[in-house]
């Protein structure tokens, strides 16, 4: 995309019909660390890789606790996001003080998405730089929603957004016919090898992504980092003894670090 | 049997009582909702569990209850998002007294008690009125039984004027056993002479492996 004369103002529009500032907006989405979502039938994962800014300092936190049957995941401008969040939660606790009753997830995400059309349409507003991958439960099921700077949103069996997405959106998009009959367990293991896609030769580490469900009977969580690790070794284990050359590299790599510090 | 001039409020009846141990807090409430001389009511719970070591007790007006506590389990909630951690017992103290008075001119109609376990894990027991003002003590009690109750936990808690110097313990030294018999000891009291305290009391006992709870049956008469 190249800079041009109808894209100082959000308000103005090009005369092939396009708002440039928005779609500037869903360029920086692209250049957040990656993020993904999974759903099944009774569960919902959302996993991300977590940068440092430098090795002295704390990890960006990426993954949000709305309410106990929704979670969020984003990517972009993660000041945004966190601002977002509490507008998600207050709108969560809210109804839940109305209505005696959890916000239905797909209630939640017009919500979000109309807030964001706002920012669309006032020349005194930006749009919001972040995408968010919104993952809740309720009556109908699981969902798992992608919410655009846009004021846009799908619904999606799997997702990724942010920096080299393409990647594990290609590996899931071979599996994701199955995911719906997946267990709780084989939809962690999914969400981490999406990740470790998006990372591209990089290693994978429990200390650099996190991952969080929410399903039925289980409120929305992160998963501890132990536990993502034995993920991480098993898988290396399988594919070490498959690749038989390869010297059998069990980076016992527990640093076990505390979760990701609020900022 | 609406009181002209009062028709905003009713009083629901019943009592309750909380005592603080050195590393225990015993909370009770009866069970009983009543209107006028009519029980609505002989299952009706009075606790409200705010957080992990924090729970309240009232009497009073209970739609005015059941608001309060739904405020105040919101704004735990907002508290548990921004500081990722329960809050402890003396602030749940401030932010009731505070939610209290934002209502100075239209009270919420209740008398309540919040019992729980501070942040070094002695018991603590705060009490109020209606409009906010609060204090930390060893034990007290509330509702339409309280003036049978109050002068027996005073004969038997010995709790220390606060006037007295040096300032000391306002906890009791009881064990918790004794503690919720002496809770069930002046609730059986209560249930002979006051006509709205009856039918069964809820006990919770808050230490520190959590809070148990317990339900004893009081006359039904």
């Amino acid at each position: 995309m190249f800079r041009n004369q109808y894209d100082t103002d959000v308000t103005t529009w090009s005369p092939a019909g396009r708002l440039f500032q928005v779609e500037y907006a869903m360029e920086a989405v692209k250049q957040g660390a990656a993020a993904v979502g999974l759903r099944s039938t009774s569960h919902v994962v959302l996993a991300t890789v977590n940068k440092a800014a430098s090795d002295l300092s704390s990890h960006q936190r990426k993954v949000f606790k709305i309410d106990d049957h929704i979670g969020v995941a984003i990517a972009g401008l993660t000041a945004d996001g966190r601002v977002l969040s509490r507008y998600l939660r207050n709108e969560c606790i809210n109804h839940a003080f109305v209505y005696e009753s959890p916000l239905p997830v797909s209630r939640l995400v017009v919500r979000l998405a109309d807030k964001a059309q706002v920012c669309t349409q006032r020349s005194w507003k930006r749009p919001y730089g972040v995408g968010l991958l919104v993952a809740g439960l309720d009556e109908t099921g699981a969902h798992l929603y992608y919410n655009c700077p846009s004021g846009n949103y799908f619904e999606y069996q799997a997702f990724a957004i942010g920096s080299r997405s393409q990647a594990a959106k290609t590996y899931m998009e071979r599996r994701f016919e199955a995911f719906n009959n997946y267990s709780r367990d084989e939809l962690i293991k999914d969400a981490i090898f999406a990740i470790r896609e998006t990372l591209q030769g990089e290693k994978l580490t429990s200390s650099i992504c996190t991952v969080a469900i929410v399903g039925i009977g289980e409120p929305f969580h992160m998963i501890d980092q132990k536990i993502i690790q034995e993920v991480i070794d098993s898988v290396e284990i399988k594919e070490d003894a498959a690749a038989a050359d390869q010297a059998p590299a069990q980076d016992d790599d527990k640093s076990s670090e505390a979760a990701p510090m609020d900022i | 049997m609406a009181i002209r001039g009062n028709w905003m409020y009713e009083n629901n009846g019943g009592t309750c009582v909380a005592i603080a141990g050195a590393d225990y807090c015993v909370i009770a409430a009866d069970t009983r909702l009543s209107v006028g001389y009519s029980i609505y009511t002989r299952d009706y719970s009075k606790i409200c569990k705010l957080a992990d070591k924090c729970v309240m007790a009232s009497s009073g007006f209970q739609g005015d209850l059941k608001a309060l506590q739904k405020n105040l389990a919101a704004k735990h909630l907002i508290y548990q998002h921004q500081h990722n951690k329960q809050m402890s017992c003396p602030a749940m103290a401030q932010l009731l007294s505070n939610t209290l008075y934002y209502k100075r001119f239209f009270p919420y109609y209740t008398f309540n008690i919040l019992g729980g376990l501070d942040s070094d894990g002695k018991g603590c027991v705060f009490t109020y009125d209606a409009v906010g003002s609060y204090e930390r003590v060893g034990y007290s009690a509330h509702g339409t039984g309280a003036g049978l109750i109050i002068p027996v936990l005073d004969n038997q808690l010995k709790s220390p004027s606060p006037l007295l110097l040096p300032a000391k313990d306002a906890v009791t030294p009881l064990s918790e056993m004794e503690a919720v018999d002496l809770v069930k000891d002046v609730f059986a009291s209560a249930t002979e002479r006051d006509i709205y305290t009856g039918d069964k009391v809820e006990i919770l006992v808050i230490n520190a492996s959590g809070i148990r709870q317990e339900l004893m049956e009081l006359r039904k008469d």
